[in-house]
């Protein structure tokens, strides 16, 4: 049964890669195939929904324009919902059905991962939207993402503890998945920055009071400020645990809470929290010297105006992963996925809505830390630390 | 010194809400031998409504109690279609009917309300009392005297009215109770309306603390039972207390041991009791359902 399986694979790819090299010059004007599979239902479906929209706007927009290189693009959409076994079953269809040129989906780590080896195989360029590290450390030949890393969530915060001289530190942390690993992130890095952790906490993703943890972190003596990775309600309920108990050192959250709902949910007590955050959110407070400020807030207005709903800083990872992805074609004169990906790997000083990315044969993200801006939440919403 | 106080206020607190979901198990389970899994999400539509109806517009008095109503209407269709339905078979089957239909209950949630967190304002501010070096939210204080009343309000009832003695008589002997003119059914569907009461209290005065979501029920549940385990399944002082230590055990396990094993501790202590006490705290040693 396998072998079978991977004999027909094999014919499937060898036929697919036959028709490319004979049929390429017939074919140049037909539709240049460009896949995403994202999580849009399930329990990502906060990352893949936005992402799905603002492709399909995107794809849109640029097809009324006439396209790219004078060809119509075709996108085709695989829902995974958060599985990242059918993210994998879908990957094999993408390539060997619908043969497409290039990718830009995977909408959580765990999904781009068990991709990753499909798009290996093909030799086709996979511009992933999923957060960890993980992605492209090592450096692999076809694969590149387009958000920031934790760590460089962490390192934004410390940098700015330091700014204010805060080095001892407290840290609570969410046993979530999103938690757990940007804990791990920023101890690795705290020794960088000379950030000493004295004490550190931990809840339950669903934990409704964090007041017995709190107390005693207030109560560690020579604690100068306390950062919260975490993800969900659970941050909220810290901040409000945090004020409840009177704790006046700076408390930082994670862009992991960089949302609205985060300053609905925390009330008052959110007031003076820091985060580091991508600039999307602050669109209408970025100084119009920004280099940022054009490109978020036209995505910002066509994404609110098409889909009636706030933008997300995930939708706006798709948003550049399709236009890196765009002027690599552009540059190449082609969509041939070998020469894509070399122009990829070449993208120097794209503006995008998470950053301005150089990328590099070593580096396949090309974010630093300019990426994030550092929030303060002031009366109900987020201001820019200077 | 300080810390312990506020260790014991946020164990109360969690501990009042555990105390009043093991309290809604406990009436089910004496009149129909049935442990409802659906009892947290009678919590979660308190929460739920209450917020979408304020959203609405209306003001939040009149919110909360139409909240109550519609999770008690909500009860009341649990018995008529569900378990009423399936009484002729036994309580394990009737159980698992439970856990379906809290499995519907979320689904249903998630597509009319939406998937996010939500809070709902704090009764009397959110300004803290300072207390003995210790910090309580006024809200706890609400969340406290709340459970406090009613479970004083249902102990009067079963204790002082004849429909509470017709709920006592259904509970200790089913066919007995039928046989001096009990209205069985009915007692066993009024145990349902007054646990989906209980719970949707439970849920609207807790949400201003710990905010809501469609899916919040799962763990109500699951530490609401183990609270009814431990104080001793089918006893309504047990589920109180039960709640009220298991509250504490996972404030002060978090506090003054590790905030990382806070919930294994917890469910060690009640294994250990269980142990050494099967039937709970309170339990009576039943020999029949073994």
């Amino acid at each position: 049964m396998s072998i079978q399986m991977g004999m027909t694979r094999r014919l499937a790819l060898a036929a697919g890669i036959g028709a490319m090299m004979g049929a390429a010059p017939a074919l140049a004007q037909a539709e240049i195939k460009i896949g995403a599979v994202l999580s849009v239902t399930g329990p990502a479906s906060f990352l893949g929904d936005p992402e799905k929209r603002t492709l399909e706007m995107e794809v849109e927009a640029l097809n009324a324009k006439g396209g790219l290189l004078g060809r119509k693009i075709r996108l085709i959409v695989y829902d995974d919902a958060g599985d990242a076994n059918a993210a994998r079953t879908f990957a094999t269809r993408l390539l060997e059905e619908d043969k497409v040129s290039a990718m830009v989906g995977g909408s959580t780590t765990g999904t781009t991962l068990a991709m990753v080896p499909a798009f290996e195989d093909a030799q086709v360029p996979f511009i992933s939207l999923a957060g960890a590290i993980q992605i492209i450390k090592p450096v692999r030949k076809w694969v590149f993402k387009t958000p920031h890393t934790d760590t460089m969530a962490c390192e934004k915060i410390f940098e700015d503890m330091k700014k204010r001289g805060a080095v001892k530190i407290g840290m609570i942390s969410g046993t979530d998945g999103f938690g757990k690993s940007m804990r791990d992130q920023c101890v690795g890095v705290a020794g960088k920055y000379g950030i000493e952790i004295l004490h550190e906490e931990s809840y339950g993703p669903r934990d409704t009071d964090m007041t017995p943890q709190l107390t005693n972190i207030k109560n560690k003596a020579g604690v100068q400020a306390v950062i919260n990775p975490g993800f969900g309600q659970g941050p909220a309920i810290v901040t409000r645990n945090y004020r409840q108990l009177g704790i006046t050192v700076p408390l930082y959250q994670s862009h992991g809470v960089a949302s609205k709902q985060f300053i609905d949910l925390a009330g008052p007590a959110a007031e003076g929290v820091r985060l580091p955050a991508a600039a999307l959110l602050v669109a209408s407070k970025l100084p119009d010297s920004d280099p940022q400020k054009k490109v978020v807030t036209q995505y910002t207005a066509d994404y609110t105006k098409k889909t009636g709903q706030p933008v997300s800083t995930f939708g706006g990872h798709a948003y550049d992963g399709f236009h890196i992805w765009k002027q690599a074609v552009e540059r190449a004169k082609t969509d041939n996925p070998a020469k894509v990906r070399d122009e990829i790997e070449k993208t120097k000083g794209y503006v995008g809505t998470g950053g301005v990315v150089n990328m590099s044969a070593t580096d396949h993200m090309g974010l630093d830390l300019s990426a994030f801006r550092m929030l303060e939440i002031k009366n109900g919403d987020w201001t820019l630390v200077q | 010194m300080p810390e312990l106080l506020q260790f014991a206020f946020s164990g109360l607190t969690v501990g009042a809400v555990y105390a009043l979901v093991a309290l809604g198990f406990t009436l089910i389970y004496n009149a129909s031998d049935v442990v409802n899994f659906a009892q947290g999400e009678f919590v979660m539509l308190g929460g739920m409504i209450t917020v979408f109806l304020h959203l609405a517009g209306l003001p939040l008095p009149i919110a909360a109690v139409a909240a109550i109503l519609i999770t008690v209407l909500v009860g009341l269709a649990l018995y008529a279609f569900a378990i009423d339905l399936a009484r002729g078979s036994g309580a394990v089957q009737i159980i698992i009917i439970t856990i379906g239909a809290s499995i519907f209950l979320r689904g249903v949630a998630q597509v009319i309300f939406d998937k996010r967190f939500h809070a709902l304002p704090a009764w009397f501010g959110s300004e803290p009392i300072r207390l003995g070096g210790a910090a309580i939210l006024p809200q706890s204080l609400v969340v406290l005297a709340g459970a406090a009343l009613i479970v004083a309000l249902i102990f009067l009832m079963i204790d002082r009215t004849i429909l509470g003695r017709a709920i006592l008589a259904t509970a200790t002997n089913r066919l007995a109770a039928r046989l001096v003119g009990i209205p069985v059914r009915r007692i066993v569907a009024l145990s349902f309306a007054l646990s989906a009461a209980i719970g949707a209290i439970a849920g609207l005065l807790v949400t201003p603390i710990t905010l809501t979501s469609y899916d919040v029920g799962t763990l109500m549940a699951l530490k609401g039972f183990a609270a009814a385990m431990l104080g001793g399944m089918g006893s309504a002082p047990g589920a109180i207390v039960g709640g009220v230590l298991l509250g504490l055990a996972e404030s002060f396990g978090a506090g003054l041991i590790s905030s990382k094993y806070k919930d294994a501790i917890a469910f060690l202590i009640i294994l250990f009791t269980l142990f050494v006490r099967p039937q709970g705290l309170f339990g009576k040693r039943s020999t029949e359902r073994v």
